[in-house]
């Protein structure tokens, strides 16, 4: 009799020692795993960063980094941005409404973009993160209306960086956070779109 | 057939028996835990292997998380230990874990080494035991002076001088092998590197296969007790020590409890007084190196001062470097210095009981001098202490082999 | 026999006994600050802004874990306290550039984000009190905590000038007396104190920022370790049953 309730009550203070041992070892885990996010100076590297855009000709792109990646900012033509309907209506775009891509919510639009003339992307291939050559000529091949080329597997993108059906990058390029803060100034890493 | 059977068949017994076919899992918990007895009298001098363990892995895991933000170069040292301070998330608690650890070490370790000498655990069979913890002890003392350099504070740079300028004292090649260790003509980024490198690997890993030595000689002989009487002189049918409890889950269960009380000191070092009143944290130490001045005050940490009071105690380079080496080695001969047939100091005369206790207040006053400015009473103080703790170790074969003891029960004594 | 306690409280003696600040020479007067006074140290922070970042960096700090520490918006932050920085990322840098300062005063001031604690408050609390009149300083003002200082008395328009008064001790030599006020300044000799004081508190705060949220996770883990000693003492004992 007296040696059940001993069994018992064992069992039972084995069990809540281990729950509560555990409980203790897997708080001490946080601070351990809190420790590995970006620090304060990462965050500090990583602030938003502004990109003058007076100097930006038409038809011409310009590389910034942000956070360490690459971002491309291209100020499209009247043309350019025509050739974005042909991409589209000739169906070669895996995702042409950004339904599974990846950017802000102001960019979900026919350019991906805050306003249609300048497109902020990503310049890192959905696939496995290489660096997409921009070239934005016409052709030589029937169904390439300038857009982005990925050197690493062949994946294609076109001027609003959709991607192209039958290539290896699953999604659209992703689209950073940025702002207008003015007319002609971005500050990219900062949410809401156009001013 | 059937034997071709039996062993390609499905395995009967289920994942753990396909884990003992390949590798002796459950035999190696079976020798070292369920069905390894040690002496159910433990009193709490027997927790401080244990909590060196527990230290040990603190150290480790910290150790691992600081140096994924540490920088090992004289430019950018300081100013990374701040950063771990303050911009890496929680870096701070990491840091703090880690300076508390290292002078918890200290303290864990010295007692641990003072319950052998309480109980005559360096004795015959354990010597081996007693010179790799010796062994130990002097890859701690390293591991710990390499880690002092890396904040690369005032007290960082200056302490390191001093000690390595020890080396210096070695006739013939003193000047040469200081140049060797620093790398350089004066500490620089160069000795920081190397330091480095030493903490974080190559020391690390010694002071790992070392212990794992400690305990796999340890238990091949048993554990000592406060009686100092060998359990296993008396042992059941069942060849089970009458005097020993498996260590799980009988010491396990208790080893928690102490383990848990130690957290507790431990935390509350670590919340509510982390520099210790500058002595697990030194103040200079919050100042960059600066290697055009000297501090004021220049001290050891608090777990080398016994030695370097003895060090200080000495006029002449030479001798103070050789004498406070001898401090640290004399304890190694212990096993055959002590001639006394009885470990335990329970059944030990008056003269050793006096001894040990002249021994201890002596370290503890060392310590305390080793602090103090090197002037007037105080060097003279060290003098007197220091000659007390070489006494200690070079009279024993003297006094111990006179020292009347008492009769030594056949059973440990334990109250249940 | 040697009892544990006896050599456990002997070592705590020893551990716990008086700090060891390398402060030598004059009596240090404390500086009661308290650094759990949010108030005192937004105080702090604007007078340390005003009359010490211009030559002084503090550059392990943050505007913006300063704003959090004083509970202050960033906006306020950046009104109040950043005169040359633009971003409340940035750390405290001085204005004058490091160059500068080391022709003019002789050595570059010090960076003063752990000052508080690598010399102690009650050191910089009575270094600010501490300026008196010295014609043959080339600044004019020698200070009684740390001889021979290359620094000026930048406060002086606050506190005013004072004077030394020294006694000839044999043996001894000189040793500090008093002060005398020589002129005074816009703050009165309280206001004064108190302004040293709230500086004072902030650079304790600036020191180990991590201070309140360390003491007060403290008291957790404290509290969850009691219960898991509780626990586990009960099970120790229900095992140990078994053992005569």
């Amino acid at each position: 009799m007296t040696d059940d309730v001993d069994r018992n009550r064992r069992h039972f203070l084995t069990l809540a020692t281990a729950v509560t041992g555990g409980a203790g070892i897997a708080l001490a885990a946080i601070p351990f795993l809190s420790s590995l996010k970006p620090s304060a100076r990462a965050q500090a590297l990583g602030a938003p960063v502004e990109v003058p855009l007076a100097s930006l000709e038409p038809g011409e792109m310009i590389r910034v980094e942000w956070r360490g990646r690459l971002v491309f900012v291209v100020r499209r033509t009247e043309e350019m941005l025509g050739r974005l309907e042909q991409t589209k209506s000739h169906d070669l775009l895996r995702d042409p409404d950004s339904k599974v891509s990846e950017q802000p919510e102001f960019a979900v639009n026919g350019y991906r973009s805050a306003k249609p003339e300048y497109l902020v992307i990503e310049g890192s291939c959905t696939h496995l993160g290489c660096a997409p050559l921009p070239q934005f000529q016409v052709g030589p091949s029937d169904d390439w209306y300038g857009g982005f080329f990925c050197p690493c597997h062949g994946s294609k993108f076109d001027l609003a960086g959709r991607v192209y059906k039958g290539v290896p990058a699953p999604t659209n390029l992703r689209v950073p956070p940025y702002r207008f803060i003015k007319d002609d100034v971005i500050m990219i890493g900062a949410e809401m779109g156009a001013a | 057939m059937a034997r071709i059977e039996s062993e390609i068949g499905t395995p009967k017994g289920g994942f753990m028996k396909w884990i003992d076919d390949r590798f002796p899992f459950t035999e190696t918990m079976k020798a070292h835990a369920t069905e390894y007895y040690a002496s159910k009298n433990f009193n709490i001098w027997y927790i401080f292997g244990v909590l060196a363990t527990v230290v040990l892995v603190i150290q480790l895991v910290t150790g691992i998380f600081l140096t994924m933000n540490y920088k090992p170069s004289s430019a950018e040292a300081f100013a990374s230990v701040e950063y771990i301070m303050r911009d890496v998330e929680w870096g701070w608690l990491i840091r703090y874990m880690h300076s508390t650890g290292a002078s918890f070490f200290f303290i864990i370790v010295y007692l641990h080494m003072f319950r052998a000498m309480l109980y005559g655990s360096y004795k015959k069979p354990r010597e081996l035991i007693w010179i790799i913890g010796m062994l130990i002890f002097f890859v701690l003392m390293a591991e710990a002076f390499a880690g002092y350099l890396l904040p690369w504070g005032q007290m960082s740079y200056w302490g390191a001088q001093v000690i390595i300028s020890l080396f210096g004292a070695i006739p013939f090649v003193g000047e040469t092998l200081v140049e060797y260790i620093r790398g350089d003509y004066s500490i620089s980024d160069i000795t920081l590197n190397r330091f480095f490198a030493l903490h974080v690997v190559a020391l690390p890993l010694a002071l790992i296969a070392l212990v794992f030595v400690h305990i796999v000689a340890l238990h091949h002989v048993g554990s000592n007790n406060p009686d100092g009487i060998e359990i296993k002189y008396h042992k059941g049918p069942d060849g089970i020590p009458f005097d020993g409890v498996a260590f799980h889950p009988y010491h396990t269960s208790k080893d928690l409890v102490y383990i848990i009380a130690f957290l507790m000191v431990f935390s509350f070092v670590m919340f509510f007084a982390p520099e210790m009143g500058g002595y697990f944290l030194e103040h200079a130490n919050f100042e960059p190196a600066n290697t055009m001045a000297t501090p004021e005050h220049i001290a050891p940490v608090w777990y080398f001062t016994p030695f370097y009071a003895i060090l200080r105690a000495v006029p002449n380079k030479l001798w103070g470097a050789i004498l406070m080496a001898g401090a640290v080695l004399l304890p190694l001969f212990l096993p055959w210095l002590d001639r006394c047939r009885v470990k335990s100091i329970r059944y030990r005369g008056w003269i050793y009981k006096s001894a040990l206790g002249i021994f201890a207040i002596s370290f503890l006053v060392l310590g305390w001098l080793g602090v103090q400015p090197a002037e007037g009473k105080y060097v003279l103080m060290a003098r007197i202490f220091s000659v007390l703790y070489f006494g200690f170790f070079l009279l024993m074969p003297y006094y111990t082999a006179i020292d009347k003891t008492k009769p030594v029960p056949d059973r440990v004594v334990y109250h249940g | 026999m040697v009892k544990a306690g006896t050599f456990i409280a002997a070592l705590a003696a020893l551990i716990f006994s008086a700090p060891v600040f390398a402060a030598a020479g004059a009596k240090l007067e404390p500086a009661g600050n308290d650094v759990d006074n949010i108030v005192s140290l937004q105080r702090g922070a604007r007078n340390f802004m005003n009359y010490c970042s211009g030559c002084h960096s503090a550059r392990y700090v943050r505007f913006n874990s300063v704003a959090k520490g004083l509970g202050l918006s960033e906006d306020q932050v950046i009104e109040n306290l950043m005169f040359n920085a633009e971003k409340t990322f940035e750390t405290i840098l001085a204005s004058m550039p490091a160059a500068d300062s080391a022709r003019w005063f002789g050595r570059t001031p010090p960076d003063l984000s752990l000052m508080a604690r690598a010399r102690g408050t009650d050191y910089i609390y009575n270094y600010l009190k501490g300026f008196y009149l010295d014609p043959e300083s080339p600044t004019g003002v020698d200070n009684i905590v740390l001889a021979g200082t290359s620094m000026p008395h930048v406060l002086w328009e606050l506190q005013g000038f004072q004077k030394a008064v020294f006694d000839e001790i044999p043996k001894q030599g000189r040793v500090f007396e008093h002060f005398e006020p020589f002129s005074t300044g816009s703050l009165s000799a309280e206001e004064y104190d108190s302004f040293v004081r709230d500086t004072v508190n902030f650079m304790e705060y600036v020191a180990e920022p991590v201070r309140s949220t360390r003491r007060k996770l403290g008291v957790w883990v404290l509290m969850y370790l009691t219960v898991f000693l509780v626990v586990a003492s009960m099970l120790k004992k229900q095992i140990w049953k078994d053992v005569s």
